[in-house]
């Protein structure tokens, strides 16, 4: 079983193949990177998977299931969490109800619920704030809970999607640059908050440039190159591929 | 605040007092019927915050929705001689359907091109309603009977105060309710990013309908309110300029704020009024206030004025 | 056969003041990513303006030179007064903002020109000329012949002229123009004044044919805005396209379906193209970035 399997994934944008004929499985469990140079095509890889982008070509598989023609909310209710390179925050709101909309799939209340004050929906409001707090403590945002999302600094907000994405109880979370712009320590926490998610059983799978944090945590890895992928394998594999080292020194393969 | 709930809550105390009082200081039928018409251009506003200001959808065409629905308690009323609640429940459910129908494929666009497209509909629906002069009466417009109930006419200014108050407390309750609950969160996020709310398993297409059809809903309730209470509408209910007079109403009291609406419906009403003896300059003043407001109190007057209390007090 | 000819042109005289106001709102969202919902003031203005100074004796061709001298004047007032201070303001205020301007503009126009309506002479008299059975007003080859004049002379500006250049570059990357030392307040200003002059020039063309009254402007700037849309947004030569084929399929409805649901067309055509082509006909469409 997989957890997530793309087959021959494509994708370009007039003249430019940002994802060309990709094909991989992720296991669940575990920490899993992808890694590549500057415009490989790792966030249009996740927006693929999100179902954000059509593909040109190719399928996306989320635990066995053929998802390729599904909407991204429909991707979202089998499982699927993620965050943003950049930040797509709800800046109309406050931080805990940013996380509170994460328990959108596991609301009871429907519209008219939701109108009239029914109880379900005292009861959905309630457990939704509980459980944000919760996480945003977890990420380490326990000042910030009725602080404006647009009164944050960056690196809370960066957390603050990562407690957003947990929200809704993913089984397969994709980071793309969690680390990006941190400082070393909050690059540290973002390291053990990772750690501590793969933990609960949460399949993750990390798009970083911080190679330090990428090797140190990562239990696989794939690199992509010009929309190619080049090689997969455990840390060590990857780093002695010569291929990989010649992308990422910029010479051409040998 | 420290508590949130409380400034919500609060503020529909004062919404219910202020209803409640207003009669004390209201000298005569004249301004009893500025007072119905400010409530039932605030109820519009209410719904369409909820559009506009929460999900962040624009629409230029919702008089058409306040005219469906007075057209249908006229029509029905007049040419078939239905029972005007009768009439008023199925012109909310008929322009609910017909908000409906047009939600899926108008609310795909964004920006400017929703613009058009709302600006389009409401401008067919306004079209329509001046050429079918069989069943509408035309430009020159349709006499509308005395809303009845049971043997009770429905006919003085007073009584019409008092139901158009009534409908105002119970929308902007209700829409305090949705603005706080799951559903309304979602709306919200769909203003804040389509996206991200995608990605956490909110079906956008389904939820931006919602708010679509509850708004269109909203506007028929008053346009039939609208219809009994003035016992005549115009094709004009349903024009352009009406519904840029209702967007406008909305941005001037605040966007995504339900108590901003109310105010921006109150005083683009009054003031017209209170401009009467300057008959001439009153398009002047008019724009020159929406110009203003909006360049020096962007986010509108109820939530500038919030944060200007809440930096003072500190 | 002759009916066909008669609703073709008077489609194509319509249609060529709708492309004016269209290549108008094109130009001005291409510099601001404004949406001018005061474009057919502009419209009235130009006609208005023209009537008021004939009336105190001025002849036609000054008079029209000084209405569309006003007419920029306000469109530059406009830019400099409501549009600049607002720069970072969203999509919704920014419409507000010009349709308050618009607002502003009528009441002036009311005040200081009156309700009533107002009729220019045609340029060239009234005589209409047959041709293939049917009949065409000369005002209309005045119509139509500026339009081509002022659609070559903008293509010609925009290819060869430096400041024309800057404005296409501005309208494509704001940014990328910045660096290269292009002033994109001027092209801000001058897209203004160039729309309004647009505008003013349809409005003093059409006065003759149509009346012009203080409130024409609002259903103008409506079908100007299809025009535009129709065209793919910031294309002022969609525009011109989307004018034309408004205009005549406006005519044809008219002409052949029912004169009373002719403006209708306008618009049902404008919902069924964003429908199935949600960037217009000749608009560019992408994928939105994330
Ligand atoms: N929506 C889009 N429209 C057009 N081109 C796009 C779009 N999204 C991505 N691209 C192009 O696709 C290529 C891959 O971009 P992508 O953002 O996936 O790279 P990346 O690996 O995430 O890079 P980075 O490490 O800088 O984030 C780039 O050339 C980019 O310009
Ligand atoms: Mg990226």
């Amino acid at each position: 079983m997989t957890s997530l399997e793309v087959a021959g994934l494509a994708k370009s944008f007039g003249g430019v193949t940002a994802v060309d004929d990709v094909t991989f499985s992720i296991t669940p469990g575990h920490i899993h990177s992808i890694i590549g140079p500057n415009g490989a095509g790792k966030t249009t890889l996740f927006n693929l998977v999100a179902g954000l982008y059509v593909p040109t070509s190719g399928t996306v598989r989320l635990a066995g299931q053929d998802v390729t023609a599904l909407a991204p909310h429909q991707r979202a209710a089998l499982g699927l969490g993620r965050t943003f390179q950049n930040l797509q925050i709800f800046f109309n709101m406050s931080a805990i109800e940013n996380v509170m909309v994460g328990r959108h799939l596991r609301r009871r209340a429907g519209f008219l619920g939701s109108l009239f004050a029914l109880p379900s929906a005292w009861a959905d409001n309630r457990e939704a704030r509980a459980q944000a707090a919760r996480l945003m403590a977890r990420v380490g945002l326990e000042a910030y809970l009725d602080a404006e999302a647009d009164a944050m600094p960056y690196g809370a907000l960066k957390r603050l999607e990562i407690a957003r994405a947990l929200a809704a109880e993913p089984s397969l979370l994709m980071l793309d640059e969690p680390a990006a712009g941190l400082n070393p320590t909050e690059t540290q926490e973002i390291d053990r908050l990772i750690q501590s998610i793969a933990a609960d059983g949460i399949t993750v799978v990390l798009v970083e440039h911080d190679m330090k944090l990428v090797m140190g945590i990562s239990d696989h890895i794939i690199v992509l190159d010009h929309g190619r992928l080049l090689a997969q394998g455990t840390p060590a594999e990857v780093a002695r591929d010569p291929q990989v080292v010649a992308a990422y020194l910029g010479g051409e393969p040998a | 605040m420290a508590n949130p709930a409380l400034g919500r809550w609060g503020g529909l105390i004062v919404l219910i007092v202020v209803v409640a009082a207003l009669p004390l200081v209201l000298p005569n039928k004249f301004y009893y019927d500025i007072a119905v018409k400010t409530g039932l251009n605030a109820l519009v506003c209410v719904g369409l915050n909820l559009l506009i200001g929460y999900a962040g959808q624009i629409s230029l065409g919702h008089a058409a929705f306040f005219a469906l629905g007075g057209y249908a308690s006229a029509v029905l009323t007049t040419r078939y001689e239905w029972n005007g609640f009768l009439a008023l429940g199925a012109g909310a459910v008929a322009t609910g359907i017909v908000a409906y129908l047009v939600a899926r494929p108008i609310l795909r666009l964004k920006g400017h091109y929703l613009a058009m497209a709302t600006l389009a509909f409401g401008i067919i629906v306004s079209l329509v309603l001046n050429r079918e002069i069989w069943l509408t009466g035309g430009p020159d417009g349709i006499t509308v009977p005395t809303l009845r109930l049971g043997d009770m006419r429905l006919r003085s200014a007073e009584t019409w105060y008092w139901i158009t108050g009534g409908a105002l407390v119970v929308v902007t309750y209700l829409a305090l309710n949705l603005i706080h609950s799951p559903s309304g969160r979602a709306i919200r996020a769909l203003h804040g990013s389509e996206v991200a709310a995608e990605t956490l398993g909110i079906d956008v297409a389904r939820t931006k309908t919602m708010v679509f059809v509850l708004s269109a809903v909203i506007a028929a309730i008053a346009g039939s309110l609208f219809a009994h209470a003035d016992r005549f509408i115009t094709p004009n209910e349903a024009g352009f300029l009406r519904s840029v007079e209702l967007v406008t109403m909305v941005v001037l009291g605040g966007m995504a704020s339900t108590f901003g609406a109310i105010v921006g419906a109150a005083l683009l009403t009054v003031l017209p009024q209170a401009l009467a003896g300057f008959d001439e300059f009153k398009h002047i003043v008019l724009g020159a206030i929406l110009v203003g407001t909006m360049i020096f109190l962007p986010k509108g007057l109820v939530p500038s004025l919030g944060a200007l209390i809440r930096r003072w007090r500190r | 056969m002759s009916d066909f000819l008669q609703f073709v042109f008077s489609g194509l005289t319509v249609g060529a003041i709708y492309a004016l106001v269209g290549i108008g709102f094109a130009l001005i969202y291409n510099a601001s990513h404004v949406i001018n919902f005061a474009q057919g003031e502009f419209v009235m203005i130009g006609g208005m303006a023209t009537v008021a100074l004939i009336d105190l004796g001025v002849p036609l061709l000054p008079a029209a030179l000084v209405a569309i001298a006003i007419a920029a004047l306000v469109g530059v007032a406009l830019e400099k007064l409501a549009i600049e201070p607002a720069r970072n303001a969203g999509v919704v205020t920014l419409i507000i903002i010009t349709i308050g301007a618009s607002i502003l503009v009528r009441g002036v126009v009311e005040v200081v020109l009156g309700k009533q309506f107002h009729r220019l002479p045609s340029f060239s008299g009234d005589q209409p000329i047959l041709v293939g059975g049917a009949t065409l007003h000369p005002q209309s080859l005045w119509i139509v012949g500026a339009l081509v004049v002022l659609v070559v002379g903008l293509k010609l500006f925009f290819d060869r002229h430096p400041f024309g250049k800057a404005i296409l570059a501005t309208a494509h990357n704001r940014l990328a123009a910045q660096l290269v030392g292009i002033e994109v307040k001027t092209v801000l200003v001058a897209s203004f004044a160039l729309s309004a002059a647009f505008g003013a020039i349809g409005g003093i063309l059409t006065a003759p044919l149509t009346l012009t009254q203080y409130d024409v402007g609002v259903m103008l700037g409506v079908k100007g805005f299809c025009a535009a849309i129709l065209g793919g947004l910031g294309s002022p030569f969609g525009a011109v396209l989307g004018g034309l084929i408004v205009g005549l399929a406006e005519a044809l409805a008219a002409g052949y379906v029912s004169s009373a649901y002719k403006d209708v067309v306008a618009f049902v055509m404008i919902l069924l193209v964003l429908f199935f082509m949600p960037s217009g006909l000749f608009g560019t469409k992408g994928t939105e970035r994330v």
